[in-house]
């Protein structure tokens, strides 16, 4: 439980940090609130030799709204989002999923960006980006592009992120007012990644279901967005008969892994027992 | 004029803080503020570090190790293998349970994580660093991680440094990897009494694998002075005069020059009463560097390679009549000990106290076996949290009780008051052997269901059930009831020794010409409050305020030789020792204040604090007087000073007792299971503190939630440990752990000094049981007899699962 050897660094600006990982190549890893990565380097899973502490670089903290988007700064901590007032009234599903990360001392450190970033499929923000159909936004040394957090997860640990490239922030569009949301994690205990978890979006409009998404965390080794369960909802009353065919097609795209949680089919059930909760839940906040 | 003397009579108590005060915790003031002083907190002058080369695999042959490339770096000052230990006779050591372990592997790795290599360097970081470049080679081997079939005919020796020994520490060995036999009873008569019997059941019932997992793991600083040839020895050591006395044996160096010092200890559980592989390399370290060698565990070692407990296969069967009365009991047990037996036990008893295990019934005639097997896991078999092997002896009877109730289809609560040893026949003698001192069982079980109101319960548990099977629900609800009776104290040296030393204990006092005292003794705290409870004890004996009297563990050369801390041995023999020795000064403050009265001994009487003369109430010398005239001002002839030592073999164990109830919600679409309520009733006889009583109560209950519902030290079939971390090891946190409620009777134990029973481990005694038989009680409607632990969300879902339960 003890690391290797690595220099550390902390630069005050964008571009310094960007250079720096250019400078070091495959050797530098960034560092964030670190609660996944100090973790991994104690174990000696990881072992970088640069560390690129991000905290000093302020342009990449806070919660804006910008017309019908709201962006996150990619340092923004999860109990910043906790208590932030925009997120809690224009999409309180997030504090939602970050009270179910870990514990406070975990949520003071770890970061909407190292969260979404590290490519852990036990992660719980993934999996609530691509319900919310987030935009990541990534700057390397030829300049910044925009990827989808629908198409940004590869496998376990590799993202499209490329070497070089820092997660600088994450843009969503506003869910629409009155929309219901839950996000339903099964674990073990207070600190533990999911064995199951769903995050649910949806939208009615005079009994009928007009918009829904639905994706899952750590049932896969990346999160999975429910396309067909989604597709599933829409242009309905969400009764039993389609919410068991909902459930059945988010079973049915899991390839979970068995672990001490549990095995496969274990897992795999869960993931449908936390998506009929979701929407039930989802359903009932729903204005 | 003292205070003292204007008080009133509840004034002096309250001052005096005695037996039956819910003092504060003395220790807390250091905890709460993290000014304890733990192994890690000790740094030493020129001190360096160590840090194991561990085996990546279960079973294989060490072809050789190469370690130049952790030589050459920087810092590194030595790397110790079995070869180097040899010529020392240090490369195995003998454990407590009269086998030997590896200190350092040396030509084959039997559990993976075993020591290979120590790593001997300026800092951690670099031991570390180090560690990672040692090469070794090895072959593997086919491991065995199936306890049922390390004795199966062909089977791979494990232990070649054994192989073909047919004789162990504890008699016959019948196949390489078995260990030993240990049987007790009347085989034919309970034979006989299943045969003849109307009604029988026979469930094979097993404890998992778990580990006492204390937050603070294992330590040790070894310092040589070579130039005195003295060995000081910190470590997070339950027993430290043992340690002195062992470490002496190996070393050859002699005890008086060795000392042990045990500072604060972060919890143990069990799992620091052994000799560890690093506390012998960081003494050889040590020796061979001439500089202070320390070497701590991180979590995942801990979890790993120092003592796991249980992992008991109990295979149980009663006897009854068709109306519920239990006429024999046989159990057999395949207990897997992992690559070295190196089980904590007393001596005589490889099964430790497995034999309380006809438990709170009066069962005519019983029989038990044990057979000790080698597999390619960790060594250890600790008492967590018990005395040795008694939670498993619980865990097996609570269970058959509720698997008989079944069959018989009668309550399982009505079951145990049919069976309950009677108050009159206390001192009751059991089946198998052992003097049960004081009981009464049917008044706290029948306090326990009217505190619960079970009969609502069971009540409400039948609608529920209507309502599952109605569809309206989807939770089932399971009560859990056990009853336990613990075996504690270890205990009188005509049958308890630990490496042939018997296990009593001791107390010395020092009383201050100003009335304060220090008090030391043979045990050592690891969290249960000593320093609080013993000086309550010395109070009232001696009628000094706790508050001035100081108590010490720890230190081999300050303390008398005792023990240790586990068992729950502390209160009953130790603190018999302590009452003892207070009687001692209070012998000779009687003198003297007969001497400083003018009057005859027996014209005193003892009043809380002081001596009075009878029928002159004005005349009074308090012990303060007398402690200040114990040096100055003594009857002719007496020795000055006030001062005594005790040493206390008990006659007999206590056995403390309790009522616990839990009662379960089970949600059957994710298996969880929710404790709704859970009630504990401890018969510890005599109260020293009924706060550090509540505390450790609450405490063990909380380890008994985490047995049953989570904990487990898994392996695959490569024998592989699994999720040997704090992420999957289940240590419940404040949000998991239920609400507890406590409750208490009073059943003095007729021999110990002041009537006192120990308690710290009676919660995770009866605590398994009670919420294992929530569960199961769950589904016993549905015919489900038995489950195994730990009852994870995942198992439980299986059980709703095969039962057509889920959707
Ligand atoms: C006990 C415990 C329990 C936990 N439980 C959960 C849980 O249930 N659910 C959950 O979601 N998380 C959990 N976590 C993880 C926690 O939320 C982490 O903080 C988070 O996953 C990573 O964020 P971080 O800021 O700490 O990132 P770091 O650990 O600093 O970094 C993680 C990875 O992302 C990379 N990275 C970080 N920031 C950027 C960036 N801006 N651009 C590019 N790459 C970047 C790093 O190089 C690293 O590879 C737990 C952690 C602990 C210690």
């Amino acid at each position: 439980m003890i690391p290797g050897d690595f220099e550390y660094y902390r630069p005050n600006s964008l571009d310094e940090a960007v250079k720096l990982l250019a400078t070091h190549g495959d050797d530098a890893r960034v560092l964030a609130g670190g609660h996944s990565l100090i973790p991994m380097m104690k174990l000696r899973l990881a072992a970088p030799e640069h560390l690129v502490d991000l905290r000093d670089i302020a342009s990449l903290t806070g919660i804006s709204e910008d017309g019908g988007n709201i962006l996150i700064g990619a340092m923004t901590t999860q109990s910043e989002m906790i208590a932030s007032k925009v997120l809690s009234e224009s999409c309180p599903i997030i504090r939602e999923t970050a009270l179910l990360i870990a514990d406070p001392q975990v949520r003071y450190c770890g970061t909407l960006g190292g969260n979404v970033a590290n490519g852990d499929p036990g992660n719980d923000m993934p999996a609530l980006m691509q319900c919310l159909g987030a935009t990541y936004i990534l700057q390397g040394p030829d300049g910044s592009r925009e990827v989808a957090a629908r198409s940004f997860y590869e496998a376990a640990y590799f993202t499209e992120m490329n070497d070089g490239e820092i997660l600088t922030a994450v843009r969503f569009p506003k869910p629409t007012a009155g929309h219901g949301y839950a996000y339903k994690k099964l674990k073990r205990k207070v600190g533990d990644y999911a064995t199951a978890a769903a995050a649910v979006i949806l939208s009615m409009k005079d009994g009928n279901c007009v918009s829904v998404s639905i994706a899952l965390t750590n049932v896969a080794d990346t999160p999975l967005y429910a396309q067909a369960a989604s597709d599933a909802l829409v242009g309905t009353a969400i009764d039993a008969a389609t919410v068991d065919q909902a459930v059945a097609l988010a079973e049915g795209i899991t390839e979970p892994a068995s672990d001490g949680r549990g095995p496969a089919e274990y897992r795999t059930k869960m993931a449908g027992v936390m998506v009929r909760r979701a929407i039930q839940e989802a359903r009932e906040r729903a204005q | 004029m003292s205070d003292a003397a204007t008080m009133t009579l509840e004034e002096r108590e309250a001052t005096l803080g005695g037996v039956g005060t819910a003092r504060k915790r003395k220790e807390d003031v250091r905890f709460i503020q993290g000014a304890g002083n733990y192994v890690d907190d000790v740094k030493l002058p020129g001190m360096v570090f160590g840090d194991f080369v561990r085996s990546p695999y279960a079973h294989a042959r060490i072809k050789s190790i190469n370690a130049e490339a952790a030589l050459a770096v920087p810092g590194v000052k030595a790397v110790l293998t079995a070869a180097d230990l040899k010529p020392l006779n240090l490369h195995y050591m003998p454990t407590l349970a009269g086998d030997v372990q590896a200190v350092l592997a040396e030509e084959k790795v039997l559990f993976q994580n075993q020591e290979v290599a120590f790593v001997i360097a300026e800092d951690r970081y670099i031991a570390s660093d180090a560690a990672e470049l040692v090469e070794v080679d090895y072959e593997e081997l086919p491991p065995i991680v199936d306890a049922f079939k390390a004795m199966d005919e062909g089977a791979i020796c494990l232990r070649e440094d054994i192989q073909g020994k047919t004789e162990g520490a504890h008699g016959a060995r019948k196949h390489d990897n078995h260990i030993f036999t240990w049987e007790i009873g009347d085989q034919e008569g309970a034979d006989k009494a299943l045969k003849d019997a109307e009604v029988t059941v026979k469930e094979l019932v097993t404890y998992q694998r778990v580990h006492p997992s204390p937050l603070e793991t294992c330590a040790s600083i070894a310092s040589m002075d070579k130039i005195k040839g003295e060995l000081t020895l910190y470590g997070t050591f339950q027993a430290p005069h043992v340690v002195r006395t062992v470490a002496s044996l190996l070393s050859g160096i002699p005890e008086h020059k060795i000392r042990v010092i045990a500072p604060d200890i972060g919890g143990g559980f069990g799992n620091k009463v052994g000799v560890y592989p690093g506390y012998v390399c960081s003494i050889v370290a040590s020796i061979v560097l001439g500089v202070p060698v320390k070497w701590v565990e991180d979590r995942i070692e801990n979890l790993s390679s120092t003592a796991f407990a249980r992992d008991y296969h109990m295979t149980g069967e009663l006897a009854a009549t068709k109306d519920g009365k239990i006429t024999g009991l046989k159990c057999h047990v395949l207990a897997d000990h992992g690559a070295f037996d190196a089980c904590a036990d007393p001596t005589k008893w490889p099964a430790g106290f497995f034999n309380i295990c006809t438990g709170s019934y009066d069962i005519p005639v019983a029989h038990v076996s044990v057979d000790g097997v080698y597999t390619n896991k960790a060594p250890g078999g600790v008492a967590y949290r018990c005395s040795f092997r008694v939670t498993e002896a619980a865990y097996m009877i609570e269970r058959m009780m509720d698997v008989l109730a079944q069959k018989l289809e009668m309550d399982p609560a009505e079951l145990r008051l049919k069976n309950f040893v009677q108050p009159a026949q206390f001192p009751y003698n059991s089946a198998l052997g052992w003097e049960y001192d004081s009981g009464d069982y049917p008044t706290a079980m029948n306090q326990m269901m009217q505190a619960v109101d079970y009969a609502g319960l069971r009540r409400e548990q039948a609608e529920q059930r209507e309502k599952v099977a109605r569809g309206e629900s989807r939770t089932l609800m399971g009560i859990g009831v056990s009853f336990f009776t613990e075996i504690v104290g270890a205990g009188p040296s005509r049958n308890c020794d630990i490496l042939g030393v018997a296990m009593f204990d001791s107390c010395e006092i020092r009383v201050h010409p100003t009335g304060s005292a220090i008090a030391r003794l043979g045990t050592k705290s690891q969290g249960q409050a000593h320093e609080t409870t013993y000086a309550q004890i010395l109070a009232t004996e001696i009628g000094i305020p706790s508050e001035d009297i100081g108590i010490e563990e720890g230190d081999t050369d300050t303390a008398p030789y005792g023990l240790g801390t586990y068992g729950s041995r502390s209160t009953p023999v130790a603190g018999a020792a302590a009452a003892r020795v207070g009687r001692k000064i209070r012998a000779k403050a009687q003198k003297i204040a007969a001497h400083l009265l003018e009057v005859a001994e027996g014209d005193l009487e003892w009043e809380i604090d002081r001596f009075k003369v009878k029928g002159l109430p004005e005349k009074e010398a308090t012990m303060k007087e007398i402690a200040w005239a114990a040096y100055n001002n003594l009857p002719e002839g007496m020795e000055p000073g006030l001062e005594a030592v005790d040493y206390y073999d008990p006659p007999n164990m206590t056995y403390p007792f309790g009522a616990y109830l839990c009662v379960a919600d089970i949600d059957v679409d994710t298996g969880e299971t929710s404790i709704r309520r859970f009630y504990a009733l401890d018969d510890c006889g005599t109260r020293i503190n009924p706060m550090v009583i509540e505390g450790q109560v609450h405490g063990g209950l909380t380890e008994a939630f985490g047995i049953a519902m989570g904990q487990e030290i898994a392996y695959d079939e490569l024998g592989n440990v699994q999720g040997a971390s704090l992420m999957d090891y289940f240590l419940p946190t404040a949000v998991e752990t239920p609400v507890w409620e406590t409750d208490f009777t009073v059943t003095p134990s007729p021999h110990h000094p002041i009537g006192a029973k120990g308690v710290g481990e009676s919660p995770n005694v009866g605590g398994v049981p009670a919420f294992s038989n929530a569960v199961i009680d769950a589904f016993s409607h549905l015919g489900v007899k038995h489950m195994p632990m730990p009852h994870t969300a995942w198992r439980v879902w299986q059980q709703c699962h095969e039962l057509g339960l889920t959707k």
